[in-house]
């Protein structure tokens, strides 16, 4: 039996049907027992309504034999889906040993992920389908969770420890990524995705650790890290105030700082902004981004003031 | 009689009930001071039900705020800061300042005392000053609103509510001060039902809402320190950064859930706990029958209490903490199921060859079932370890947590809020519309509610300002459901109001029931009884002529034209 769509997001990790199969077993046990409960409530108010105020009621107020079923059917119940659930959390919680891993950072308000060859993304991970992957999780600020609803995963992200997570998935697809720990203003834009890609593609992804594709023009690049790397969590390019300031418009406007001093939006204002956030505050906005200090590349920064330009 | 033993031989007469007296509880004193200064337990229920009342319209606006901001997935009309602050208040206020006072506080206070023969609690003035501090602290988190709002969720996790800059100290400060109004009231709770029960009233004799109370003031006295010990940690923490949940001071921010769901989990059987004595009541009482399982009931009450204490690392599958533990403690939580289902059979069982009178408060009863049923069922999918990984933190949890809270507790409040309102104001309410406002709040709780299971198993994250769009027309059901509920507290607002300007005048026992509260004047006079009641019969007797049931010590002084009679009563209380 399978609910389809309705209840569930589609199965894409090896794990994703037997958690399924449990959801969808306790909630038919649970729709049988709901409806026998309803019917005996409907049927006890309609067989026994009230005739009149002298009306005699039976004085049996206890039978063991009833008492005793009751007890022990939920009781056996119980057990089993005990049973089951903690099978099947085993599973999630027993890494296969040759799982390929993955460091995960969580940041508010972005995923940062860090790969054995030492290349770095943000908010979209690629994996290969089809192999187990662990990721080696921390925060570096609050606490975040990772969580598929595709894989059917979830995992806090805690500062000072880590923790970690696996899963394989199955074909080659798209599927995205929640942080469901509340961590503050932007905690439901931090969104990111899993790109599962076949073996070959991946290693070839790796290579070029998600750098820009040669034939690609710098603008539109910096709009691909825009949206993949938590920027339009806090700053919009439509004008509208998010957290940060806005990038429509910002390019060569004169900015007015928290401590008085003002500076114009040129090349080393945007670098600067980007690796060491907290050097210029633009008043009247808080002094909450995370500094991307070694997470991009210089032809990255480049391609982000091209596109910071762009939008006029 | 020899000392051995603890039957006594009593001398009683009845006591006929005097019928609307002219001098009552509410009207003995005049004035605002006689209200601000009275240790009438009644009085003191009554101005619980007031504030809760008053907090639940505060929380519900916010409630309705925040489905009104999702009913599209991005802005609707407020910022996110602002809806952030909103959700965090809405479950503070909910939780600490109308759902763990509402049925104890509001209802237990008023009716405790009386359905045990008592003229009072035990401690009456730290009754009014548990009252004082409830409004004490109530004041701070009214304060935390006005200054800047809080953005953490009710759940106050740390790091985040360490570092966020939003007014932490004087919420958690609030709700620090208003868990000493939960203990003492536990506290005195206690005394009362062991010292002060009527001759003849033996644990087996009394009413089930009084041991679900006897239950919930053990968790209330046992559980709310811990609560008091985590906030002055946070408070601490956030002033003198000592470090005990910050890992760069050598902390564990997991530390701190576990401190904070060791009293949070046991407060969820605070809060729902109270509402099963109120459906014991209402389904014996409009059933016309002996409660079937009468001690399964009792019991199970207390099971729960201590169960309750075991379990709250359900709350923490994916935190972090060790997979050991995780399942451990979902192996216990399975087991509170048991009791659980114990109550909803043996309440069926009795309204089995019943005579059933569907009254409003009855109404209410039986939509508790209904959607405390689905809450609990809900409850085992949220215990069951791999299931509960995908669920999380998903709307699917709020869904549930709102079937338990809500429509449990709720409900089960607005029913016994229907059944003691003649005895509280002396005056009856128009059933019409009362069982119109019933069904509406029945039809706009499903609509809100029953779409956030969807959403959750969908995989849609609570606290989210944001939404992908997939989930748009399940959001806004569930919206639209809030209108429907607010429609209907309208007219639960609109006749009660009228009820009490120009409602009927109700006799001393509108239902016909039995326990001692009904014995009593209507509305009861400041001193409950005017003798000690004896209790010979169950609160349940349903077959007994209810002459029976207003017993109480004849005399000293002696009436010689009533006719007494001698009842032994085997007063463990008193031995």
């Amino acid at each position: 039996m399978n609910f389809g769509n309705f209840f569930l997001p589609p199965q894409k990790s090896t794990i994703a049907g037997d958690v399924d199969q449990l959801f969808n077993f306790i909630n038919l046990v649970s729709a049988v027992i709901l409806l026998g409960i309803v019917v005996a409530i409907v049927y006890f108010i309609f067989k026994y309504k009230r005739k009149s105020e002298n009306d005699t009621t039976s004085l049996v107020d206890h039978n063991t034999t009833l008492e005793v079923t009751w007890t022990a059917i939920p009781l056996f119940l119980i057990i089993y889906v005990f049973i089951w659930g903690f099978q099947d959390f085993m599973k999630m919680r027993t890494t296969p040993g040759d799982a390929y891993e993955i460091h995960v950072t969580g940041k508010s308000w972005f995923w940062e992920y860090t790969y054995a060859n030492g290349g770095k993304v943000l908010n979209d991970l690629y994996v290969p389908a089809g192999k187990p992957i662990k990721l080696v999780m921390t925060s570096s600020d609050v606490l975040h969770s990772f969580y598929v609803p595709d894989y059917r995963i979830k995992q806090d992200v805690v500062p000072g420890r880590y923790t970690t997570v696996w899963f394989e998935v199955m074909e080659p697809g798209e599927s995205v990524i929640f942080c469901t720990e509340y961590c503050g203003r932007s905690h439901s834009d931090m969104i990111g995705k899993v790109v599962a890609l076949e073996q070959s593609e991946f290693d070839e992804w790796l290579r070029s650790s998600g750098g820009k594709p040669e034939d690609m023009p710098l603008a539109e690049w910096g709009e691909k890290l825009y949206t993949s790397s938590g920027c339009q969590a806090c700053h919009s390019v439509d004008g509208s105030q998010i957290v940060g300031p806005s990038f429509k418009g910002s390019w060569e406007s004169t900015r007015e700082f928290e401590d008085g001093s003002t500076g114009v939006v040129d090349e080393n204002y945007i670098r600067e902004s980007i690796i060491n956030p907290s050097a210029k505050i633009v008043k009247g906005y808080p002094p909450v981004m995370a500094s991307y200090d070694g997470l991009f590349s210089d032809e990255d920064l480049s391609a982000i003031i091209e596109y910071i330009k762009s939008l006029k | 009689m020899a000392s051995t033993s603890n039957e006594r031989t009593l001398t009683v007469r009845h006591f006929p009930v005097e019928e609307n007296p002219t001098t009552n509880y509410l009207n003995a004193t005049k004035g605002l001071k006689s209200w601000l200064t009275t240790v009438d337990h009644k009085r003191i229920g009554l101005m619980y039900l007031a504030s809760v009342v008053f907090f639940f319209f505060i929380g519900g606006m916010l409630a309705i705020a925040l489905r009104l901001e999702l009913l599209t997935p991005a802005k609707t009309f407020i910022e996110a800061d602002t809806y952030n602050k909103i959700f965090t208040l809405h479950g503070a206020v909910m939780v600490f300042l109308f759902i763990i006072p509402s049925i104890p506080a509001a209802l237990g206070n008023m009716f405790l005392p009386m359905m045990i023969g008592a003229k009072d609690v035990a401690f009456p003035r730290l009754n009014l000053a548990s009252f004082y501090i409830y409004i004490f602290g109530a004041a701070f988190t009214v304060y935390s609103i006005a200054v800047n709002g809080i953005d953490t969720g009710w759940t106050f996790y740390t790091p985040y509510s360490t570092k966020t800059g939003t007014a932490v100290i004087a919420m958690t400060f609030g709700v620090f001060i208003m868990g000493f109004s939960s203990i003492l009231t536990g506290l005195n709770f206690i005394v009362t039902l062991h010292k002060l029960r009527s001759p003849g009233l033996t644990w087996g004799k009394m009413p089930l809402f009084n041991w679900a109370l006897y239950a919930t003031s053990v968790i209330q006295v046992l559980a709310t320190p811990v609560l008091a010990i985590t906030l002055a940690l946070l408070i601490m923490e956030r002033t003198l950064g000592i470090g005990i949940f910050d890992p760069a001071l050598g902390g564990d921010p997991v530390l701190f859930q576990h401190f904070f769901w060791f009293y949070s989990h046991p407060a969820v059987y605070i809060m729902i706990v109270p509402a099963f004595g109120i459906i014991s009541e209402l389904i014996a009482v409009f059933s016309k029958k002996r409660l079937f399982g009468y001690w399964f009931i009792a019991l199970s009450s207390m099971a729960i209490a201590l169960l309750g204490f075991l379990v709250w690392g359900h709350h923490m599958f994916v935190s972090g903490q060790s997979t050991l533990s995780s399942v451990v403690f979902s192996f216990i939580t399975f087991f509170v199921g048991i009791p659980t289902g114990i109550k909803i059979f043996n309440w069926l069982a009795t309204m089995y060859k019943g005579s059933i009178d569907m009254k409003t408060p009855m109404w209410y009863a039986m939509i508790f079932l209904f959607q405390f049923t689905i809450g609990g069922l809900t409850g085992v999918m949220v215990g069951a370890l791999s299931v509960d990984v995908h669920l999380h933190d998903t709307y699917y949890v709020v869904a549930h947590f709102h079937y338990v809270m809500m429509g449990g507790t709720v409900f089960a409040f607005l029913g016994g809020l229907h059944y003691w309102w003649p005895k509280i104001t002396g005056k009856m309410y128009k059933e019409g519309p009362a069982k119109l406002a019933a069904f509406i709040l029945f039809l706009g709780f499903n609509v809100t509610f029953l779409p956030q299971f969807i959403l959750g198993s969908q995989g849609m994250p609570r606290r989210y300002y944001n939404y992908v769009e997939q989930f748009t027309t399940l959001h806004q059901f569930s919206t639209v459901g809030t209108w429907i509920l607010l429609l209907g507290f309208i007219i639960v607002a609109v006749y009660l109001a009228q009820s009490l300007r120009s409602g009927a005048k109700a006799s001393s026992n509108p239902w016909n029931a039995r326990s001692l509260e009904w014995m009593s004047s209507c509305p009861p006079v400041t001193e409950n009884f005017a003798y000690t009641p004896v209790v010979t019969h169950g609160p349940y007797d349903f077959h007994k002529p209810i002459a029976e049931f207003q017993l109480g010590l004849a005399d000293s002084h002696g009436h010689e034209h009533h006719e007494t009679e001698k009842v032994k009563s085997s007063s463990s209380q008193e031995a």
